[in-house]
């Protein structure tokens, strides 16, 4: 009763003062509830029947004082100029254009109304007041939404176009929000619309609310108060102001200096442990047995198409696909090592140029049946939601969710690596055939059994991460070939049989080819890292981390 | 006819008095100049003598690259160093006669430019950069052939073999460096083309690259050069030099501890063998008549140990033998049967270093070695059954 007693003051002659009232009650607080239906068509009805643009003004601000579900979707759709009414029943409805004229959907009822002709309806028109109008009672609609990452969206469109009439609207904003980012964004928006202010006062305060956040756009102000026209004078005429300005610029520029190493940093790593998981299976085949294995790329190739036909097994589950494709891979590729091993790398030890030939034709083979099974084509694996997204810390740092369980995958599979070697009996036997063949087939270890179950689980390895790849990169029958050198580099420059050399080169090399980047460019920074590694052994022929001893003579 | 005393007493004439392979190898190969170019040229056309022209290019590719194998041969059969970077100079010499050819093209580019190549202007280059300087000059370019790679083999080799980078770690430094030079020149920066490479040359020398005659001479000098390659890595292998050599691909330190310069062996050896590389390249670009950075992948250097290690390692004629027999192989089986042919190429890599570890010039010897052993020692009944 209290609205639709609202709704007949539209019209009355008293409109505009009692109106003023209104709209003061609808900012403080929240309208009382509608109470049926019926009312909440009347009110949005009402945009069809008036035209001056003070009405449809005091309407919009009413419309959004309401507790109306569809209010945001009616506003936008008015701001986007997609509203409008059809001529025979002025209903009001939403419409998208269509070969045929507009597709029209009801907007008090929702139902859908099919396509219309062009002639059939007409659109609510609004102005560049109206617009204004719309875009502040929008961006109050967002900025009160249950929603925190609404919120935050709508206080970064603030920052992005700081408007004097907004002001209320985010002090208002400001006193109940209790999420920290929402309210960073929003003392930032406040204080860009402070910062246009003609008050030395106000905008010295904008300026030092600056200080200590990391906002691009902030950045960016500060950074065109220091501008010089042609004639060699500042834009910026206040001298107080501009001083002031250049300091906090200098202090964000710090500051996002630092953050962009650790970003760099951990760009790095995590290139480091993509590098890490293709390579510690090389460091197991060729590290510890001395097999040159060309068909390393293409175990991780089998690896990635692994998790592929896990995904068109299981299309309903790819959240959880990822995690069926690990140990799936792990053994598809750790079969196919074992056969390699057993049929062919049995009978060249000792010749271990002779196992790269072999192993090449294998490569070989394996991609040529990959191309018949799956054709030469990519195959795309999709990603996991959980591996989308990411974990922004503040403006200037935001870590993806991929690259960081990428590295975190990575140190779990080398740390259970390094524990099945040293811990378990398995791990003894292999260390055990590795130095000394004879001996310790003289203590009764089957040496045989021990190699093909050593080179299965380098395969095995060089599987999962193929599982990881997939995530990465594209899929296809050359998927093994391009990271085959990588790995190669990476355990001679951590030096062979050594699995923390290993790690330690994959993370080293990482960080240095991010850090490169940026000056040299992705092409020339691998350059650079691939020179590097020709001169380092030059100067530590086996490797960061050789091993000592005799059996290292070979 | 070459009077035997003549022959007898010549250098070259004792060298394949004492290698009868090389004998049959050299008057193949001088036949064979002499043979198809005439076939082509003076045959007409229909006849069942005449050898089209695309087969001449063809055959002067396989021999190209049987120059290659011989020069990965040198180094890896008799001095123990698996190289998988000799694409890496087999490119640079084609490259320095790339550089020589798109010079030659001149103002008849898409773009008319007379000084600058097509994929300069349209990089919006004003100058050639100082390192195109000179090859126009054919004679300046033909240097370039031999001394890029043997500058990159020599300050590469210095750098490895005095720091005793041997076996595993060697093959992989060689591969690194191919790959990092096919980095390098598939940027557009680089002035060599990027990824296109150079390509559409017109004439060498004044003479057409289209025309049979010039595909012949080239086809011809190509075999030439492989003989004359074959007597010089002979002539290296069967010195005294060449006896270091191989002492130290068998046991490095020991002939190291004679007293012996390992260093200073490897590094000529490498040296020469890079040049060879490069000289294949070279004759290899006018024929085929296009380089890109594709030559230096790290898979083509690999292809070449294994044409090496089919034909049969240490023997020269085998890498010559196996070049051929490898990519004539390719050739049929990517016509007749392109799905089965990565199938087929595995395979023979594998059969081969299981069952083949001596190459084709291995099974050779081993059968005449046994038919050897069952004339001098048995009757033809023992003999077919053992």
């Amino acid at each position: 009763m209290d609205v639709s007693m609202k709704l007949n003051h539209i019209f009355s002659v008293f409109f505009s003062f009692l109106v003023l009232f209104q709209l003061q009650i609808v900012q403080a607080e929240q309208i009382t509830p509608l109470e049926s239906e019926a009312d909440s068509a009347l009110l949005l009805n009402q945009l069809v029947s008036v035209k001056s643009t003070s009405d449809k003004k005091d309407l919009i601000s009413l419309i959004a004082g309401s507790n109306l579900p569809q209010r945001t979707r009616v506003l936008t759709a008015m701001q986007d100029g997609d509203l409008y009414y059809t001529k025979a029943d002025e209903q009001l409805v939403y419409a998208k254009t269509h070969p045929d004229g507009y597709e029209i959907r009801a907007v008090v009822s929702g139902e859908d109304l099919g396509v219309v002709g062009s002639r059939k309806v007409r659109k609510i028109s609004i102005n560049n007041e109206l617009r204004t109008v719309l875009r502040g009672v929008l961006a109050e609609l967002a900025l009160r939404s249950e929603d925190a990452a609404e919120r935050l969206a709508a206080a970064k469109d603030l920052i992005r176009s700081p408007a004097p009439e907004f002001l209320a609207a985010i002090e208002r904003a400001k006193a109940i929000e209790n999420n920290d980012k929402v309210l960073e964004s929003l003392n930032i928006a406040m204080a860009m619309i402070n910062l246009k202010s003609d008050q030395q006062v106000f905008r010295l305060e904008a300026i030092e609310a600056f200080r200590g956040t990391l906002d691009s756009d902030a950045m960016s102000i500060l950074a065109a108060m220091q501008l010089k026209d042609s004639d060699g004078n500042y834009l910026e005429k206040d001298e107080l102001v501009r001083e002031s300005s250049a300091a906090v610029l200098s202090e964000m520029r710090g500051k996002a200096k630092i953050y962009k190493l650790l970003e760099n940093a951990f760009f790095g790593l995590s290139l480091g442990s993509v590098l890490l998981l293709t390579a510690v299976g090389l460091a197991i085949t060729f590290g510890v047995m001395g097999v040159i294995n060309m068909a390393h790329g293409e175990m991780m190739m089998l690896g990635a198409y692994t998790t592929y036909v896990i995904q068109l097994i299981m299309p309903n589950y790819i959240d959880y696909s990822i995690i069926v494709a690990i140990p799936a891979a792990f053994i598809v590729s750790g079969l196919v090592g074992i056969v390699i091993e057993r049929g062919i790398i049995r009978h060249l030890y000792g010749r271990p140029l002779e196992t790269l030939l072999a192993t090449f034709g294998v490569s070989l083979i394996l991609q040529q049946a990959v191309r018949s099974i799956f054709s030469p084509l990519n195959k795309s694996v999709s990603s996991p939601s959980w591996l989308s997204g990411s974990w922004e810390i503040n403006g200037a740092l935001s870590l993806t969710y991929n690259r960081l369980y990428i590295i975190i995958f990575s140190l779990i599979v080398l740390l259970l690596l390094v524990f099945l070697l040293k811990k378990t009996f398995v791990g003894l036997q292999m260390r055990a055939v590795t130095q000394n063949r004879a001996m310790a087939n003289s203590m009764g270890i089957r040496t045989g059994w021990v190699d093909a179950l050593t080179f299965g689980l380098g395969s095995g390895i060089a599987g999962i991460a193929g599982v990881a790849l997939s995530q990465l990169t594209n899929v296809g029958p050359n998927l093994g070939q391009s990271y085959i050198i990588d790995s190669f580099m990476v355990v001679v420059f951590g030096g062979v049989g050594n699995l923390f050399g290993t790690f330690f080169a994959a993370m080293s090399l990482g960080v240095a080819n991010k850090f490169l980047e940026p000056f040299a460019g992705a092409v020339l920074a691998k350059i650079f890292v691939l020179v590097f590694i020709i001169l380092f052994i030059q100067w530590r022929p086996r490797g960061l981390f050789a091993l000592k001893g005799r059996s290292v003579e070979d | 006819m070459i009077n035997k005393a003549i022959f007898e007493r010549s250098a070259v004439g004792r060298l394949l008095l004492a290698d009868k392979a090389g004998r049959y190898l050299i008057t193949g190969l001088l036949a064979v100049m002499v043979v198809v170019p005439l076939c082509n040229l003076l045959m007409p056309a229909g006849s069942f003598l005449h050898i089209p022209t695309y087969i001449v290019v063809l055959l002067g590719k396989y021999l190209c690259y049987a120059l290659l194998a011989l020069a990965l041969d040198l180094v890896w059969g008799y001095c123990g160093i698996l190289s998988l970077g000799h694409g890496a100079f087999f490119a640079l010499g084609g490259y320095a006669m790339g550089m020589h050819l798109m010079r030659q093209i001149g103002e008849r580019g898409v773009y008319g430019n007379a000084e600058l190549p097509d994929f300069m202007v349209f990089l919006n280059w004003t100058e050639l950069p100082w390192y195109w300087y000179g090859f126009d000059n054919f004679f300046f370019a033909m240097f370039m052939v031999a001394l890029v790679p043997a500058a990159l083999a020599f300050v590469f080799g210095w750098l490895a073999f005095r720091s005793r980078v041997t076996g595993v770690y060697l093959s992989i430094i060689t591969q690194a460096m191919t790959y990092a030079l096919l980095l390098a020149f598939f940027r557009n920066d680089m002035g060599f083309g990027g990824n296109n490479g150079l390509t559409d040359f017109k004439d060498i020398l004044g003479f057409s690259l289209q025309s049979d005659v010039t595909r012949c001479v080239l086809f011809a000098l190509s075999a030439l050069s492989v003989a004359l390659a074959y007597i010089l890595c002979r002539a290296i292998v069967s010195s005294k030099y060449g006896r270091v050599l191989v002492a130290i691909r068998d046991a490095e330190s020991r002939t190291r501890f004679m007293g012996y310069r390992v260093e200073h062996f490897k590094l000529f050896v490498f040296v020469v063998s890079a040049i060879l590389a490069g000289i294949a390249g070279a004759l290899y670009v006018p024929q085929v008549g296009i380089i890109n950075p594709g030559e230096f992948g790290p898979i083509n250097s690999i292809e070449i140990v294994i044409w090496v290690a089919i034909g049969g390692r240490g023997t020269l004629f085998g890498a010559v033998i196996g070049a051929i027999a490898v990519n004539y192989a390719k050739t049929y089986f990517t016509g007749a049967f392109p799905e089965v042919w990565l199938f087929m190429l595995g395979a023979l890599f594998v059969i081969s270093t299981l069952y083949l570890p001596k190459g084709i010039v291995g099974v050779v010897n081993q059968m005449r070695e046994r038919r050897a052993e069952r004339d001098a020692t048995s009757t033809p009944e023992q003999g077919a059954q053992s």
